[in-house]
């Protein structure tokens, strides 16, 4: 895969040390944030841009205490607001490795236009979405991904709301870039990161995260031991999506959707597996995996989308080095002189 | 084009109105007109005045469009209040607008639309054309529709096109009332319609038609000439309030060596800030037009985090919708030019007309204590300098500011005399330099400036944010007493502004009877009404504000040599009461006007002479 060429590298190899804040990190002892920051300190020195030129982006939760915890340029903004800042970071200086930390409250509820738009975009940068199902800050009430009938602090009967599956609205939202990990996985979540750096566009990582505190154990249909193999199917780009303890089952397109299978049964071979190709323009079969749900399904993980298209920031520097040499206006004076003026 | 009319009148200024139905092309032969006086000498302001609309229903009243453009042959402070010429294209426009004209202003109206049908539809109960209520205007009632049309016939071009083309009749009609010559705006004609000869033809054609119509027409008994005014020498060019700004945050830019990042999002009357910036990606700009107001201030912010001159642009309702960030930008101590062009308010408000009702938004519509400097343009050419200077103050000062325009400096033009780049003041943003081990985000200078380290800068990694933090360290702070140094701080390094901007000027003498008291927009009205008080030895003054917060050093002293002081805002009264908080010891007497529309002089001069009786 070609390497972002815009981001400078750095001089000498970098290690975990450089990238350690002087900060107590606050979180609770359990919560999956933790998980998350140890694969970000994984990940940064192997990426190999130069220290300096990584930027964090963060709005408002336990998520966007994030640049707090991590030696580089930080940003701590305002509820929602990360995905439009860190746009104007990256179109104000495209030499950054931009990375944005976020949650469900976030960038699903008070901040979800500027999720939609900065994925339509395309702006090439890095969102985290630290998904626990819940607003974890302001202790305990439900958010646009909390699952229907939770009982929280502000559901005491049970939500009634439908709630958000990020994979589809970011598909929606013409995402480039869509992966899933959960926090329990930190090996496929240091591999995703990986990948949503070498990225060139918007790259959407959820992370499937618990809060030990006020929804503790959401994410167990999905990660819990008795329950992992048969729930979760780890997506790898070329290869069959088999899934279950002994890899038995599989995801077979149909000529209505997907379906599960098992190897053997009825006919069944290695060869009727859906092939996974995360680099396909067509989001349909994209789509597909993202919705897939437990009990009927297994959650994909991995990457799930990783389509080339261009970027925002590229077609910036773009128009500004075409006009420049094609107009005849390069300084104010010509500007202010420019079309009707006169002596007096 | 000679004048075979022997009656020619000099006048030391004169106002044209230019009114139709929207889309009968008013802003454009409004436009032509004063570039026209512009390039032979006159000084002008002009007013475009236009429905929330873009095609109300044919016409009617809530349709109808304006321009009014003021020529004189002295410095031109306002668009005028009464005019002398209004050109009237329906009678919806004849009915709203008559109000406007001088008695015994020459009135042109085609003819040919005053049927039974519009003039019902303007609320006319019988023809105003022929029942007598005209009487008393010079009246040139032409068939101008039906005279496009003819005049059209040789180029065969399509009934919709001729039609289209009256405005350009109108015009001839109005050159040949002052005139002028007809020349530059062929030349006009010929770059703007470049793609489109056929059109420049017909423009042309029409125009000369108008101008021969007007030359063997009876009506007309004598027309006008305003000689060139004596303006200071230069280079001139006409300029909106609005584009004043873009071009002003480009030199800003230039000058600071600090890329322009604009973020913002289109709203009434702002949008020809954002428009304008669009086109000069050969200047460097970058302009990203957000997904709404608060991600174009928050982009901003990102990029003035990453070392950009960041500005945002909008009117009063995006504003509000700024106002968190706003308060990020405050505690973040970074610099970013807000833009406010307001408009009539509350909520949506009056979109499309001027008011001055956002000051007290400007100075306190944050939570917490937030304070930044506040500067406020009195003209459309001087939004140029104070965009400038809200831009050069923001970055060498690290605070937002908040630029205070209206819609009709906006959309208002006048005379500009173009500066030079390398005249304009320098400006020096206090950037970190890499690999300062001293490096502390929060350190300040004599100044109380902070310093500005870019993301990418080798040895100056940090972290700031929304959250309080420490005095100096900048590491994240819940300490009470740290919360109430940094609160001090804060407004500290905002009031020191003071040092560096000018003191406030008296025009006329320093002590007298009366004391008027502006800011923004109203300066020229007020101006006038000053003046013509002043020659006729009343001791009369005026004082006008551009600087707002901090107020300039001399403030409190100005106000001392004056029986009265009268405030006069388009506002219920919102700079009066910040001054009778601000300088307690004064009593201040306040007019105020809150109809969307700009003050007329005669309006101020009776208030003043109604106060100076009873001294």
């Amino acid at each position: 895969m070609k390497e972002n060429l815009t981001v400078d590298r750095s001089s000498v190899p970098l290690t975990k040390e450089d990238f350690v804040s002087d900060q107590m990190v606050k979180w609770c002892a359990g919560c999956g944030a933790h998980a998350i920051l140890s694969s970000v300190a994984n990940v940064f020195p192997k990426i190999g841009y130069k220290k300096e030129n990584f930027c964090l982006v963060s709005g408002i939760g336990c998520s966007s205490r994030f640049p707090y915890y991590v030696n580089t340029y930080g940003f701590h903004g305002i509820h929602g607001r990360a995905n439009a800042i860190a746009t104007g970071v990256k179109i104000a200086n495209p030499h950054l490795s931009v990375w944005i930390a976020t949650g469900d409250g976030d960038s699903m509820a008070i901040g979800g236009n500027h999720f939609i738009h900065i994925i339509r975009r395309n702006v090439d940068l890095n969102i985290m979405l630290f998904n626990n199902q819940i607003y974890g800050l302001t202790k305990g009430q439900f958010s646009p991904t909390t699952p229907q009938g939770s009982v929280t602090k502000t559901s005491p009967q049970g939500t009634i709301e439908q709630p958000f599956n990020p994979g589809e609205l970011i598909l929606g939202a013409q995402g480039t870039f869509f992966a899933r990990v959960a926090d329990t996985n930190p090996k496929m979540m240091t591999e995703v990161m990986f990948e949503a750096a070498k990225h060139d566009g918007t790259s959407v990582v959820e992370i499937l995260q618990n809060c030990v505190i006020f929804a503790d154990k959401t994410h167990n249909t999905i990660t819990s031991r008795d329950l992992r193999d048969d729930h979760q199917l780890h997506l790898k780009n070329g290869e069959p999506m088999l899934f279950g303890k002994e890899k038995e089952k599989g995801i077979m397109l149909t000529a209505t959707g997907l379906k599960v299978v098992k190897i053997g049964e009825n006919g069944i071979t290695l060869k009727d597996i859906l092939v996974h190709d995360q680099y396909a323009q067509d989001p349909g079969i994209h789509l597909m995996l993202a919705k897939m749900n437990p009990p009927e399904f297994p959650v994909a993980l991995g990457v799930i989308r990783s389509a080339k298209f261009s970027t925002y920031d590229d077609m910036v520097v773009e128009q500004i080095a075409y006009a420049k040499e094609n107009s005849s206006i390069l300084s104010v004076d010509d500007l202010l002189n420019s079309g009707d003026t006169w002596e007096i | 084009m000679a004048n075979n009319k022997n009656n020619v009148v000099e006048l030391e200024d004169a106002v044209v109105k230019f009114v139709g139905d929207s889309g009968d092309g008013m802003q454009l032969i409004g436009t032509l007109f004063s570039d026209t006086a512009a390039i032979e000498g006159n000084d002008l302001a002009t007013f475009p005045d236009y429905p929330a609309e873009i095609r109300a229903p044919h016409n009617t009243i809530a349709g109808v469009s304006g321009f009014q453009v003021h020529i004189g042959k002295e410095k031109v402070n306002t668009s005028g209040d009464l005019c002398d010429v209004l050109v009237a294209m329906n009678p919806a426009s004849l009915k709203s607008n008559l109000k406007w004209a001088k008695l015994g202003a020459t009135i042109i109206v085609d003819n040919d639309i005053f049927d039974e049908k519009a003039i019902e539809k303007a609320g006319y109960k019988t023809n105003p054309l022929s029942d007598g209520s005209l009487n008393g205007y010079n009246v040139i009632s032409a068939p101008i529709t039906t005279l496009t049309k003819e005049g059209l016939k040789p180029l065969n071009v399509d009934i919709k096109t001729a039609e289209k083309s009256k405005n350009m009749f109108a015009l001839g009609i109005v050159y040949y009332l002052f005139n002028r010559d007809l020349e530059s705006t062929f030349k006009y004609l010929e770059i703007k319609f470049k793609k489109k000869p056929l059109l420049v033809e017909v423009n042309k054609i029409t125009v000369k038609e108008g101008f021969n119509y007007a030359e063997t027409v009876e009506a007309i008994k004598s027309t006008f000439v305003v000689p060139a005014a004596k303006l200071e020498k230069g280079r001139y060019r006409n300029i909106t309030g609005n584009v004043a700004v873009a071009w002003g945050l480009l030199a800003a830019a230039e000058k600071s060596k600090r890329p322009l990042f604009l973020g913002s999002y289109p709203i009434t009357p702002a949008t020809e800030i954002l428009m304008e910036l669009s086109k000069w990606k050969s200047l460097g700009a970058k302009v990203f037009q957000a997904e709404d107001e608060i991600a174009g201030i928050c982009s901003a912010i990102g990029a003035s985090f990453a070392g950009s001159m960041a500005c945002t642009t909008t009117s009063g309702p995006g504003l509000s919708l700024k106002s968190e960030a706003i308060g990020l930008a405050v505690i973040t101590e970074l610099p970013l030019v807000i833009v406010n062009v307001q408009r009539g308010g509350p909520s949506t408000g009056l979109p499309t007309k001027s008011e001055q009702s956002d000051l007290m938004q400007a100075l306190y519509g944050r939570n917490g204590e937030a304070p930044v400097i506040i500067i406020a343009a009195s003209t459309p050419a001087n939004c140029f300098f104070y965009a400038y200077e809200a831009a050069k103050l923001s970055m060498e000062h690290m605070t937002p500011v908040i630029l205070l325009t209206e819609g009709c400096l906006g959309l208002g033009s006048e005379l500009l005399k173009i500066p030079k780049v390398a005249d304009l003041p320098s400006i020096t943003p206090p950037i970190a330099k890499a690999n300062d081990a001293n490096y502390k985000p929060y350190n300040r200078d004599e100044n109380l400036v902070r310093s500005w380290a870019v993301p990418g800068t080798e040895g100056l990694r940090h972290r700031i944010g929304g959250l309080e933090k420490e005095n100096g360290i900048g590491n994240v702070s819940m300490d009470p007493m740290n919360h109430q140094i940094m609160t001090d701080l804060r407004a500290a390094k905002v009031e020191k502004v003071a040092d560096f901007i000018p003191l406030q000027e008296i025009i006329g003498e320093k002590e007298g009877d009366l004391l008027v008291v502006g800011w923004g927009s109203t300066h020229g009205a007020i101006y006038d009404a000053v003046n013509a008080m002043q020659k006729q030895g009343l001791k009369v003054s005026q004082t006008h504000f551009n600087y707002i917060m901090p107020f300039p050093k001399n403030t409190a002293e100005i106000f001392k040599g004056f029986k009265k002081i009268l405030v006069c805002e388009l506002n219920s009264g919102q700079m009066v009461n910040y001054l009778r908080m601000k300088f307690p010891q004064y009593q201040y007497m306040q007019y105020n006007k809150v109809q969307g529309l700009p003050f007329v002089v005669s309006e101020l001069t009776q208030k003043f002479n109604q106060i100076l009786k009873e001294v």
